[in-house]
């Protein structure tokens, strides 16, 4: 099944300018009025809202009565706010613990499954194993932050008990309470939260490499190491490039479990974009500076996802230029 | 490395590959146990009592099974109602969204439509948008539309936005949809319409359910949105009412471990019925 879709996938592409080519054979425009409800539901739902937000961040609003022009003016303001470059720094934070750390740890779990658990302890200990991994990710991120937010309490709480009975004790720590600490408290719930994802995607990909691709690498005397860097990871790079992506966006966009876990706090030091234009509209009610701070995040994650779009068709161009 | 190359070598001794492959095993078993760890912790402290609990600490294993403070937590909130929104929101969410999904990915990827890599990237693009850039004008919108706090206003929304990615999977898998048989449907004197459910749709049913399976928990866990769009006790789903609750640090740890466990419970449960559906459909998912 995986396969077949995957080779489709790609398939379509070629059809596609094949077709082209050639010219349209019949007239295709009536099959429009199938789109018609698509169209519409999108442009009430997700374009004028868009363009409202967007229209908003130039005025200031407190949410009733009537915006007032403001032009810039909220964009120069966020310029000098340092919560909102905070906000963006810990957003890095966020990318790193849930796209880099998972992405590379992915990698090594799925290949390690792959490799030595799949072709040893048989499909069934790999489905378990790939399960445990995987059950975060049908959590709800609320119910993930509840969990941890429980396990982190500083008194009562699961590991700082867990540190005292092994003997640790001198390294417990109010996880989420201490404003040095609870940024990264938060990365490490991301990380659990997010492996799960990479590591189903990459096992799939896996599942795709030519055996023989291996068998030949082997026989060059390449150790696990060397067959891991020359063969899985160019195989499987249109996997990297797709988890990279999303996981990325993924993190720019946290908000639940920021919400759950700390509320942006102790003191702003786990605030986030998204927490923070929140709390902007709903709370402080400067619905205009709100705004202005949810159009710089989308600008931000529009530019990464045409730039991550780009390089990923430019890779596979210039694959399947190497392949005719 | 010695060792690992000798489990790729299956004649070899098989002392040799036992070293190398065990302490991968054990290390990956101890990955997984970390991984599950939480959700052990949490159902093993939702049956003991505050007193057993406040005694011997959140390591202890149960002494007996105390379930009343889950009852205690399930009447607190009104837990049945907070499942019954998810359920009823989730469901008509994933089968509105199919529905929309495939008519978009029908025009596009069987009817080929003119600009049609324009509209893919439109609505590729709309799956991206974060939700913050459009949370306060559907939480404008919405109170002026009378909408404001109702399920249906959350449902509407999210059938758009779940769309936005069926339609861009969909429209790759319809894509390669055979054209002989369309073309013998059509010779048969079916129209467009009937070609769409009679063919079409029957024959995507793989893809089709991946999508319902993924739009349902997808819906269920979302946060944000029903955040701030449902108020009200009587519309909250359940991840909305353990989030806001939490959020406001009213609970005891008795009652945080009830309500962690109820919130785990329906995402093991689903996790359960649909491993095979979800992991496939990632791998459908990860192919764009």
């Amino acid at each position: 099944m995986t396969v077949t879709v995957e080779r489709g996938a790609r398939g379509g592409r070629v059809t596609e300018k094949h077709q082209h080519a050639k010219g349209p054979r019949r007239p295709r425009d009536s099959y429009t009025l199938f789109l018609l409800p698509g169209i519409l539901a999108f442009f009430a739902i997700i374009i004028v809202p868009f363009l409202m937000n967007t229209g908003v961040s130039f005025t200031e609003w407190q949410g009733v009565g009537t915006p007032k022009w403001a032009g810039l003016a909220n964009y120069r303001e966020l310029m000098g706010d340092s919560e909102f470059w905070a906000s963006f720094r810990h957003s890095l934070f966020m990318v790193v613990a849930m796209a880099a750390v998972p992405t590379v740890m992915g990698l090594v779990l799925a290949a390690a499954l792959f490799d030595f658990v799949g072709k040893h302890f048989g499909t069934k200990t790999v489905a378990v194993l790939r399960a445990c991994f995987y059950l975060p990710q049908v959590l709800p991120i609320a119910v993930a932050g509840i969990v941890w937010s429980w396990i982190l309490a500083p008194e009562n709480g699961s590991l700082n008990e867990l540190l005292k009975a092994i003997g640790l004790g001198g390294l417990q720590q109010d996880w989420l309470g201490d404003p040095d600490i609870a940024l990264y408290s938060v990365m490490g719930v991301m990380v659990w939260v997010q492996i799960g994802f990479p590591l189903v995607i990459f096992m799939a990909g896996l599942q795709r490499v030519d055996p023989q691709l291996y068998e030949a690498a082997e026989l060059d005397g390449a150790g696990w190491w060397r067959r891991f860097w020359h063969v899985t990871l160019p195989q499987i790079r249109p996997e990297i490039h797709v988890v990279l992506l999303w996981c990325t966006i993924a993190a720019l966009k946290v908000f639940g479990a920021v919400y759950v876990l700390t509320k942006g706090g102790p003191g702003g030091a786990t605030n986030v974009p998204s927490y923070f234009s929140f709390t902007t509209f709903f709370e402080k009610t400067q619905v205009g500076y709100g705004a202005a701070i949810s159009t710089v995040l989308t600008v931000v994650i529009l530019v990464l996802a045409l730039i991550g779009l780009k390089l990923q068709t430019r890779a596979e161009d210039a694959e399947e230029g190497l392949r005719t | 490395m010695t060792a690992v190359q000798a489990v790729r070598t299956k004649s070899r001794p098989p002392v040799r590959s036992v070293v190398g492959r065990y302490p991968v095993l054990v290390a990956l078993i101890i990955g997984a146990l970390f991984m599950v760890l939480p959700f052990l912790i949490v159902t093993v402290n939702a049956v003991k009592s505050p007193a057993e609990y406040s005694a011997n600490g959140p390591l202890s294993l149960p002494e007996g099974v105390y379930l009343d403070g889950l009852k205690d937590f399930w009447e607190r909130v009104d837990f049945g109602q907070k499942l019954v929104n998810s359920v009823l929101i989730s469901g008509s969410v994933a089968l509105l969204a199919v529905v929309l999904s495939v008519l978009n990915a029908y025009a596009i990827g069987v009817g080929r439509i003119k600009g049609r890599t324009w509209v893919l990237a439109f609505f590729v693009l709309a799956n991206m948008l974060p939700q913050e850039a459009l949370v306060y004008p559907v939480y404008y919108l919405s109170k002026e539309a009378g909408l404001y706090d109702t399920r249906l206003s959350v449902i509407i929304v999210f059938t758009v936005i779940q769309a936005a990615f069926g339609t861009y999977l969909l429209s790759a898998v319809l894509g390669q949809f055979p054209r002989e048989i369309i073309e013998a449907a059509k010779i048969d004197g079916a129209n467009k319409w009937q070609v769409l459910w009679r063919i079409v749709v029957p024959v995507s049913r793989p893809t089709i359910g991946v999508l319902l399976v993924f739009f349902f928990i997808w819906t269920w866990n979302e946060f944000l949105l029903p955040l701030v769009m449902l108020i009200s006790n009587d519309n909250q789903t359940v991840s909305v009412a353990l989030g806001v609750l939490q959020g406001q640090r009213l609970m005891d740890a008795t009652m945080t471990n009830a309500a962690a466990l109820l919130g785990v419970l329906p995402a093991i449960v689903f996790f359960l019925v649909f491993q095979r559906t979800l992991t496939r459909g990632i791998a459908v998912g990860a192919v764009k």
